[in-house]
């Protein structure tokens, strides 16, 4: 007697081998499944790390090298008088003051400016400072109000040279600098001006003000005790920040949009899990009476399960290595191809450079290889419970119609997954409505021969003449788990699918009524530079507004406000908001304000981040006053994620002594010719204004706004076709398969005399009425699905909200091409199976 | 040696196939048993085999007990001392014939290149020498059930059990097929329980058994 407990691996070997030699498109539609998925969700992974690497890099070039940093809330700065008292605070070796401010080149070259005290900078950020490389030595030159040294991608986008003068606009001022040098402490992509302190306070309009203070700490001092005594002495308007702070704000702006495409990538994964399911139990069918024989020949159990499982292994290995080198490829063509962001908008600056991730490969690999085993661990386990004796002689496992399908598993997976859709974000994302989605996945592919018996009941309860199609229906209806079985890896690829054509076309009809709601002026004018200080001064309001042609006009200025150190800033947005063009998009009816207060409208997103409510009270430290409003309403605003707040025009101008605003909305008497109102607009602008004006038609921004949406949801598109791309595949590969394993029975059918024709019909109907199943399955699932992600998925991600919309269209192209795919592969591989002579495939040994 | 007592096996319906079945087969016997088609012959090849599992009594193998054994344990029991021949061919069609017939002896871990050297010299004797690199779609009806007869007995099993080995050959056929069966286990010499409704086959056998309900009875 052999071994106890050993395996017979040469045996497993030539099993194994001869098989995939045998069939080797199977192999390579299971591989591919998997590679595929392990391709996408480590190419998302990859760039999504480049692009975050690539921002982390860019806040620390922009912060030099200082130990601890104090930044104003808002572009307003704070007084100049909080840094020396900060110099003197116990532990801190030395501050260096900063202005930092946003600024435009000539060209419309962005860039931002900071103002050093250069003996200060030299001991904090000493990476910041620049080199003279302009011929000349004198050392006075370092501060003069007129020089400026640039980092070289600033020099490339403005196209000036050192030694070049260059015009700079920020905060409403404009100045022409002498280019003295350049930044060699500033890596390439981070367009930078770096000037004296004194000059960018003169020349753009800061006197007395800075925007942030770079500490460098004593060697003994203790950091956070140090932040706490400072921040304890800090004016409102004034915050201190870490660089750890900064990585978390800049990682909780993109945070969900990179979990929900590593979501999107997994979703792939899971399909592929699917098909690799699929494939392996066709199979492990097919060779059921094989491995009856090897386990009557004395192979035991476990061997076999060992056997099985050890295909799924190299299946999935195979198909995990494929995967991370085509998800390395992936990655690099789409950084090159849609930027860092995939085309969200999230990142901008210089291309990033593609790292690999030893870690994430393993993990991905890891994921690749797992949902190829439990891929293959049902049909292991099927094929190790069964009779050796009856198998041999196919009985054992042979169709009987008597028994019905389960569904009781299906119905528990799925209350499961309505009663994850319930639960709260954890940390901030959607764990639970992605689990829910998976769970509701696993429990409508689990109904799936119960779904097709039922469906098909409505055919069986009348006699059909017809006797293909009557013979497709009766095997369909008696043997509903081979249906469900080539139709799960389609089913799943499907409702994946449509669950995210119906989000996105919700969303994007959702954004479409938005953009009317919030651009119901004719003309918007907008002026480049918005910082505080920019924008249409109070007596060029005033003239505009008395420009003929014009019914009605409204200001607006958009500032960033920093409620929260670790949190992305919000906008301020101080617009008119009475008048014809003046409303909100309000999701609920506005709150009446109570006497004295100060309304703000926030939205839905800064809600969410937040937790703001409507009738809340909020203080907000603006410019240096921290005035107390009141939550009058929640707005749709699907332009800003980080959210933003609404302030009334004249309340700003109030607290903050600022009356220019940067976009003015238009809109024309009844008749009036919008050239001829734009020119006349131009007319009243000072002398320089009406150089950085821009102006569009509503219709215009209306346009960008939708393009821009299509832009960031293409890689989304494309994440989405490739699993419905793979889902046919497989069940071309299903259909064709089980068509092949019935070569016996169309050799009976002929015997007793059916037509091939009647034959290859009968297999074109079974094929149609699993296409037709699979793409009603698809979709119902694909709905119950999308509700997830419109109701938990998004308001937990990016909070907002949206209306479903349904894609009839391509609900019907759906069903129409799935019915056309399997009942064209059946036909494929009927004409196949048919070429075999009758009376040869009755002999068939299998 | 091969020992049956008391054996007793229905049908899940309840229907008794046969009861108190006795049977003795010694080493290097060769007994045919033959019966009507539903009398319970592959139910009785299969009890044998320790594929299945009796009612009651018991099947004694070279003095192991089937019914002691557990399941692992009977699957190597069939590996090392039972060969079989099915009525359907049952040849891997994706393994090649020395390959197929060489089966066997891999799953004992014999080394591979020995294995596949002792089916090329197994096809020899059974007259299919040259063709092991052929695969079974290539083979006719007769030569598929000698390639079945050549992996019954590559591994030197002391029993064979055949379920209807010709019964799916034609008389001529058969009859080659039969005699080359008899020569290869003669020579081996291995007990064989042969199970058919052929009485030529059945012809050549040492003793013919009829199955009934009731049990084996001698014949002739």
């Amino acid at each position: 007697m052999g071994e106890r407990g050993s395996l017979p691996l040469v045996a497993m070997r030539w099993m194994i081998v001869s098989e995939w030699r045998t069939y080797p498109s199977r192999i390579a539609i299971a591989v591919l499944a998997i590679a595929l998925g392990v391709a996408l969700g480590f190419a998302v992974h990859l760039i999504n790390g480049s692009a975050l690497s690539e921002f982390d890099h860019a806040i620390q070039t922009v912060s030099g090298d200082a130990d601890l940093q104090v930044h104003a809330t808002s572009a307003a700065g704070f007084s100049e008088a909080l840094y020396p008292q900060m110099a003197h605070v116990s532990g801190i070796a030395k501050v260096s003051p900063v202005v930092e401010l946003h600024a435009q080149a000539q060209g419309h070259a962005a860039l931002t400016i900071l103002g050093l005290d250069v003996l200060s900078a030299a001991v904090v950020t000493p990476r910041l400072l620049g080199r003279r490389s302009d011929g000349q030595h004198d050392p006075s030159d370092f501060f003069s109000d007129s020089a400026i040294f640039l980092s070289a991608a600033a020099m490339q986008a403005s196209g000036r040279r050192v030694g070049q003068s260059i015009d700079i606009t920020s905060m409403g001022h404009s100045a022409s600098f002498r280019i003295i040098g350049d930044l060699p402490g500033i890596p390439a992509g981070q367009a930078i001006g770096v000037m004296d302190i004194a000059a960018a306070q003169w020349r753009f309009g800061q006197l007395g003000k800075l925007q942030r203070l770079d500490f460098r700490l004593a060697p003994d001092a203790d950091r956070a005790q140090l932040s706490s005594a400072l921040a304890s002495r800090l004016p409102l308007g004034a915050e201190i920040v870490t660089r750890h702070n900064e990585e978390t704000r800049s990682d909780s702006l993109s945070r969900a949009y990179r979990v929900n495409l590593d979501m999107l990538a997994l979703m792939a994964l899971l399909t592929g899990g699917f098909l690799v399911y699929s494939a392996q139990s066709l199979s492990v069918a097919r060779r059921r009476p094989q491995f009856a024989l090897i386990r009557v020949l004395g192979l035991e159990r476990r061997s076999l399960v060992a056997q099985i499982f050890l295909e799924a292994l190299v299946v999935g290995a195979v198909g995990a290595l494929g995967g991370l080198l085509l998800g390395l490829g992936l990655a690099a063509a789409a950084l090159h191809l849609l930027g860092s962001d995939l085309g969200g908008g999230y990142f901008s600056g210089g291309v990033p450079h593609l790292s690999f991730a030893p870690g994430a490969a393993i993990a991905f690999g890891a994921l690749g290889v797992a949902a190829s085993l439990v891929g293959g661990l049902l049909p292991a386990r099927d094929a190790a419970r069964s009779q050796p004796a009856l198998a041999l002689k196919n009985l054992g496992d042979a169709i009987d119609p008597r028994v019905h399908p389960r569904i009781r598993l299906a119905l528990l997976l799925v209350v499961l997954g309505a009663a994850g859709s319930l639960a709260p974000a954890v940390n901030g994302l959607p764990i639970f409505g992605y689990a829910s989605m998976a769970l509701l996945l696993a429990g409508g592919i689990a109904m799936m021969p119960w779904l097709a018996r039922t469906l098909l009941w409505i055919f069986l309860r009348r006699p059909i003449s017809n006797v293909s199609l009557s013979l497709a229906i009766q095997r369909l209806w008696g043997a509903p788990s081979q249906a469900a079985l080539a139709l799960s890896g389609i089913v799943a690829s499907t409702s994946l699918m449509i669950a995210m054509a119906v989000m996105v076309v919700s969303f994007r009809g959702s954004v479409e009524a938005w953009l009317y709601q919030v651009l119901p002026a004719d003309l918007y004018l907008a002026l480049d530079d918005s910082g505080v200080g920019g924008g249409f001064d109070a007596v060029t309001q005033n003239n505009m507004r008395h420009v003929e042609g014009v019914a009605w006009m409204g200001f607006m200025k958009e500032t960033p406000l920093r409620l929260a150190p670790d949190k992305p800033d919000v906008w301020l947005i101080a617009r008119t908001v009475d008048g014809p063009a003046g409303g909100l998009p309000l999701l609920s009816p506005g709150l009446a304000v109570p006497p004295n207060d100060i309304p703000v409208w926030v939205s839905e997103p800064a809600a969410g981040i937040y937790g703001i409510h409507p009738g809340d009270h909020l203080v907000l430290p603006i410019a240096g006053v921290t005035p107390r409003v009141f939550v009058a309403g929640i707005w749709r605003d699907y332009g800003r994620q980080q959210g933003s707040i609404v302030i009334d025009s004249d309340t700003y101008t109030r607290l903050t002594g600022d009356a220019r605003r940067s976009i003015a909305s238009v809109a024309l008497k009844k008749g009036a010719l919008a050239d001829a109102v734009i020119a006349r607009l131009r007319a009243v602008l000072p002398a320089g204004v009406a150089d950085h004006l821009s102006v569009s038609r509503s219709q215009e921004i209306r346009s960008k706004g939708i393009a821009a949406f299509d832009r960031s949801f293409a890689i989304t598109y494309l994440l989405e076709a490739i699993p419905i791309l793979v889902g046919l595949i497989g069940v071309a590969a299903t259909v064709s398969a089980q068509t092949l394993a019935r070569i016996k029975e169309f050799g009976m059918l002929r015997h007793i005399g059916v037509l091939r024709l009647q034959i290859v019909a009968m297999l074109i109907a079974e094929g149609a009425l699993l296409g037709a199943i699979g793409g009603i399955a698809g979709i119902g699932l694909g709905l119950a699905m999308s509700q997830i992600l419109i109701r938990v998925v998004n308001p937990q991600s990016f909070h907002w909200t949206m209306d479903t919309r349904i894609p009839w269209l391509l609900f019907i192209i759906v069903i129409v091409a799935l019915i056309v795919a399997a009942g064209g592969t059946a036909l494929f591989a009927g004409r196949r199976a048919l070429s075999t002579a009758a009376v040869t495939a009755v002999r068939e040994d299998w | 040696m091969l020992t049956v007592t008391s054996l007793r096996k229905a049908v899940p319906g309840g229907r008794v196939l046969f009861q108190d079945l006795n049977l003795t087969v010694r080493n290097g016997q060769f007994v045919a048993i033959t019966g009507e088609s539903g009398v319970g012959k592959s139910t009785l090849l299969n009890l044998l085999a320790g594929l299945d599992r009796a009612d009651a009594g018991s099947v004694v193998i070279d003095g192991t007990a089937l019914e002691l054994l557990q399941d692992d344990e009977l699957t190597r029991l069939r590996r090392d001392r039972i060969g079989f021949v099915f009525q359907a061919f049952h040849v891997l069609p994706h393994l090649d014939l020395a390959h197929n017939v060489a089966l066997p002896l891999v799953l004992q871990k014999v080394d591979a290149h020995e294995a596949l050297a002792r089916a090329t010299g197994m096809l020899e004797a059974i007259g299919l020498g040259g063709r092991g690199a052929d695969y079974p779609r290539q083979l006719s009806g007769g030569e598929l059930q000698r390639i079945a007869i050549a992996r019954a007995l590559i591994h030197r099993p002391g029993l064979i059990l055949a379920d209807e080995p010709t019964g799916n050959l034609d008389p001529e056929t058969a009859a080659k097929v039969m005699a080359l069966f008899v020569d290869q286990v003669r020579e081996a010499g291995a007990s064989v329980v042969l199970v058919t409704h052929s009485p030529a086959s059945a012809a050549v056998a040492d003793r013919v058994l009829h199955l009934t309900r009731d049990g084996l009875v001698e014949h002739g």
